[in-house]
This record gives C-alpha cells, structure tokens and sequence, in this order.
C-alpha cells in the first residue's frame, strides 16, 4: 500500500507541475520569437521602449504605492483602537473589510461609477477615486495583515509604556507601533502592489492609464510583446509573493488574492 | 491560615480609577465613514435601484421578474453557473489531491513548501497576463498546439477550442486548484497520523479509513472550499474579458457591457443583473465559513 502511495502522489504532482509551468514555459518561448527564425529578447526590448507601455506602467506603480499609503493610514489606526479601545466595534469592522469578497470588483465598479457619475457626487474622474476603488480591493489582505500584525505583539503594554514616557497618540502610533508590526505591513503591502498592478476593471472602466488595460488592448495589436508582458508580470507576482515570504518568516501565513 | 492571606484580607481595597470619557470610537470614524462612502453606499445603491424604475422612478417588481424570464440573461446566469460548479469542483478535487500528496503521499519535504509558494503565486496570478499565457500555449498559433500538431495531433481538428466554454473552464482551473490547496492545507495536518495507524491496528482498509475516519472529517473543509471556488471563478471578469474578448455570455461581462453601453435596454435591469451576483456570492461565502466552522472542531 505505502509504495502505490508514493507513485499515485508522485503522479498527482507532475500534472500539477505540468499544469503550473506549462503556460509559463509556453508564453516564454513565445516572447522569444519575435525575431524571425531566431530566439531573441527582441519583443522585452521592444516593451521597454515603448513610451507607452513605460507611461501605462509608471501610472499603475504610483497607483499601487497611493493605494498602500492609504491602507496604512485608514487601516493600522483602525485595528489598533479596535484592539486597544473600542473591541465592541470589531466584528462590524471585520464584516466591512470581508464585503469586497461578497461584491465582486465588477459590481463594485458598476455601483462606484453609477454612484459617482451625477451631482453632486460627481468625482468619476477624479484620480482620488480610483485609489479609493483600489483601497477597498486590498482591504481584505491589507486590513487582516496589520491584525495579525497586531496580534502578535502585546499592544497593551507597549502603549502604556509609551504613555508612561509621555508619548502622545501619534507618536505611539507611528513610532512605536509601526515599527513592531512593519513585517505584516511589508506583506500587506507587497500583495496590495500586486493586485493592483495585474487589476484591469477599475482602471478600465474608470478610464485611467494602467498596466493591465495597455496589456488587454496589446493582446488584440500585437502577438509577442503581450507575451513579454505576461512574463514580466509573472516575474512581478513572484517577486511580490516571494518578498512576502521572505520578510515574514516564521509566523508569516500564505496569502491569496487578485482580480480574477 | 498563613501570613500572607491575613494580609491580603486586611489590605484595602483600592480606590476604583475614576471612569474616563473615551474618545476612541472618533478615530475610527475616518475608517467606516471611508467604507461607507466608497463601498457600501455603491454597493446599496444597487439593490436600491433594482427595485425603481428607471423612467419613473417608482417602485417596481418588474427588473426582478425580467432578471427571470429574459433568456439571454437566464442563459447568461446557466453560463456563468456551469463554469463555476465545473471549475469549483475540478479544481477542488484536484487540488485537495495534490495538497494531501504534497502533505501526506510520502513526497520529498521540499516539495511541500515549494507547492505552497507556487499556489500562492498562481492563486495571485489571473487576470489578463493568464489569459494570454493560456493564448501562448494554446491558441491555434500557441506553443502546446504546434508541438501536439507536429506530433500529428491537432487539437482544433478535434473540437478544441480555447476561447469558448472548456477553454475558459482550462483557464480558471489555473487559479482554482492553487486556492484549493492553500485553504485546504491545514485540514489535511490537522489529520493526526494517529488517527490512521488506530484504524490500521483495528484491521480497516484503506477505503474503510477515508469512509469512516478522514472523509467525515476532511468533508465540511473540501465541500465549504469548494463553495469558495465557486464564488470565486463566478465574480471573475478579467481573465474572461481578456481571453474572449468579451464574446462569452457569463454575467460578469454582461454586467462590464451593461456599464460601457445600455445592452440591455434599461439600465434598471443592469442594476438587478448585479443584485442577483451580490446574493449569489453572499450564498456562497455563508456556506464557506458555516462549513469551515464544523471542521475547525477537529484542527486544534
């Protein structure tokens, strides 16, 4: 019985291995043929220089980087009076920050745009809002991150020694505090960055420049660079995961996620 | 009686510290004022407006009752409901069978943890940079299709295509089965070793152990996650979107073509058409953490 296990297992991991690489290694080999007859880098090439793509790109980083900065500063305060202060409001928080995964983004962005689009809340243009969107898609990773962040050191005690050596709220807050829970931040905000780099509805459908809609209108263009496209944005999801993994050693748990 | 507990007794009590105000439920104000704002007030919007007219803003039945007799968007709800039980069970099953080999099956050590790393990053990776690998590989121009082709086998000889149903059912298994087993994981650890060698020590066969001892046990866990996958390959848009064009009728695109140009004739049934998906997703994350909860009782 035990060796049929052992081949019945290994049997089951080589499809899911197959499944895993197989797109992978066919969209590398893919970007690599942009030059006739030849294997080249020639479509990565082509995708660093286009202005555009490095325009759509830089737009989607300065959005992710916004995103996190507000995640930070609406959720770390919030989960750390719910866990010191006013626990008689956790479970309604808990249930706002699951909600995202009760409306999907296509709903959410359908209600924001209709909700947005007439006086007098007439802000669908505003860049504000897209961040807005955005905050409220990594919501679930970013707020359980600093609540498990919080979890694990005795916020207690720390602040009562801060208090004791005269600090006020912000102070313990952002000085005491954050630091002891950056671990968990570091990795709310890494799979914040990359759900809101891959996202393509809100940006779509509130028409502002970003990765993924350059990427969805190149595929119907061009062949090869999507394909370079599609790598690098694997390699960013790895990297992401990875650094996750990394600064959260031991205690660190797995996340998951993204706008499918 | 000893010293101390004299003491203890005779000591007095100290004075209660004076009740202070707390101001603390200000400071999370700017965080339900911003969920309130960005998230729930869109979101009520939409069930609010299923309910009025779009003309004369009435209350109304009638979005409800199409949302139940227009065929295109039955049609497009049967789509969406098909992929997703198809996708939620085959990936669930899959999944579960390869986190219980990677965990249990006698594999190297290392493999559990790289397992677990590429879930997380497949489980992340969707949208449209996966559906245009799946267009790398699979597309009659794809990678997989010239070496198959080669091999003498054409696939689109054979009925296959990528960009209709089992294609985009291929698609979705990518994401599906890593979620399975990252959520699935910790059930199966949770099976003590013990529980088996009892049962093999009392003569059970292996069948009789999974029938009686590890199923009962694992069964809440499997099916609550599968209801999870479900919910999560029916909200799915991007990767659709992106691999099809927008020429699949599953609701999600429905909903996306609803918002770039009045489809469906009224924007009133747009509002319903999302409704129906709100409460479709809520059904299934309620039957996740109600079937999550049963198995909890074992995983201490």
């Amino acid at each position: 019985m035990r060796r049929g296990n052992k081949v019945w297992s290994w049997f089951v991991m080589i499809i899911g291995i197959l499944y895993f690489f197989l797109p992978l290694v066919g969209t590398f080999i893919f970007s690599l043929k942009a030059k006739l007859g030849v294997l080249s880098f020639k479509a990565y090439a082509n995708t660093f220089n286009d202005p555009a793509f490095i325009y759509n790109f830089s737009f989607s980083a300065i959005w992710a980087v916004l995103t996190i900065v507000v995640g930070i500063l609406l959720f770390v305060p919030t989960a750390f009076l719910i866990r010191l202060k006013v626990p008689k409001f956790r479970s309604a928080v808990e249930f706002i920050t699951l909600l995202p995964f009760v409306v999907p983004a296509i709903v959410f962005v359908f209600g924001l745009v209709r909700t947005f689009s007439q006086p007098p809340l007439l802000i669908v243009n505003s860049p504000a809002l897209l961040v807005a969107g955005y905050t409220v898609l990594s919501m679930p990773y970013m707020y359980r991150a600093v609540d498990t962040g919080l979890r694990a050191i005795d916020v207690r005690t720390l602040t009562e020694a801060g208090q004791s050596l005269g600090a006020g709220w912000g102070r313990i807050l952002f000085d005491i505090i954050l630091p002891n829970i950056r671990v968990a931040i570091l990795s709310g905000a890494f799979l914040s960055f990359a759900i809101v780099i891959g996202e393509l509805i809100l940006a779509q459908y509130l028409v502002k420049p970003a990765f993924a809609p350059y990427m969805a209108y190149m595929i119907q263009q061009k062949a090869y660079e999507p394909a370079a496209m599609a790598i690098i944005s694997f390699a960013l999801t790895w990297a992401a995961m990875g650094l996750i993994s990394l600064v959260g050693r031991g205690g660190g748990q797995a996340q998951v996620g993204g706008g499918h | 009686m000893t010293v101390s507990d004299s003491i203890k007794r005779d000591a007095p009590e100290a004075r209660p510290a004076r009740q202070k105000i707390s101001w603390a439920w200000l400071g999370v104000m700017p965080f339900f004022i911003f969920a309130f704002l960005f998230l729930i007030y869109p979101s009520s919007t939409i069930g609010v407006r299923s309910f009025i007219d779009s003309k004369t803003h009435a209350f109304t039945l009638k979005y409800i009752i199409d949302l139940f007799t227009t065929r295109y968007i039955l049609e497009a709800y049967w789509i969406s409901i098909q992929i997703s039980l198809i996708t939620s069970f085959g990936g669930g099953i899959f999944g579960f069978l390869l986190a219980y080999a990677a965990i249990r099956g006698g594999l190297p050590k290392f493999m559990r943890s790289s397992l677990m790393t590429f879930c997380g990053v497949a489980s992340n990776f969707a949208g449209v940079p996966l559906a245009f690998a799946f267009i790398a590989l699979l597309s009659p121009a794809g990678i997989l299709t010239g070496w198959l082709r080669a091999l003498g086998y054409n696939p689109y000889f054979h009925g296959f295509t990528l960009y209709t149903f089992w294609g985009l059912s291929m698609v979705y298994m990518y994401f599906q089965f890593p979620l399975m087993v990252l959520i699935i994981a910790p059930a199966i650890d949770g099976l003590r070793r013990e529980w088996l060698e009892a049962s093999e020590n009392l003569g059970a066969s292996p069948f009789q152990y999974w029938r009686y001892v590890a199923l009962p046990i694992l069964l809440p866990s499997i099916l609550g996650t599968m209801i999870l996958l479900f919910g999560n390959s029916f909200g799915a848009y991007a990767t659709a979107q992106a691999l099809t064009g927008g020429q699949i009728n599953l609701v999600t695109i429905v909903i996306g073509a609803q918002l770039s140009g009045d489809v469906l004739g009224d924007p009133g049934l747009g509002y319903a058409l999302a409704l129906g998906m709100v409460i479709v997703m809520a059904l299934a994350i309620t039957g996740y953490t109600v079937l999550q909860r049963r198995t909890e009782r074992w995983l201490k």
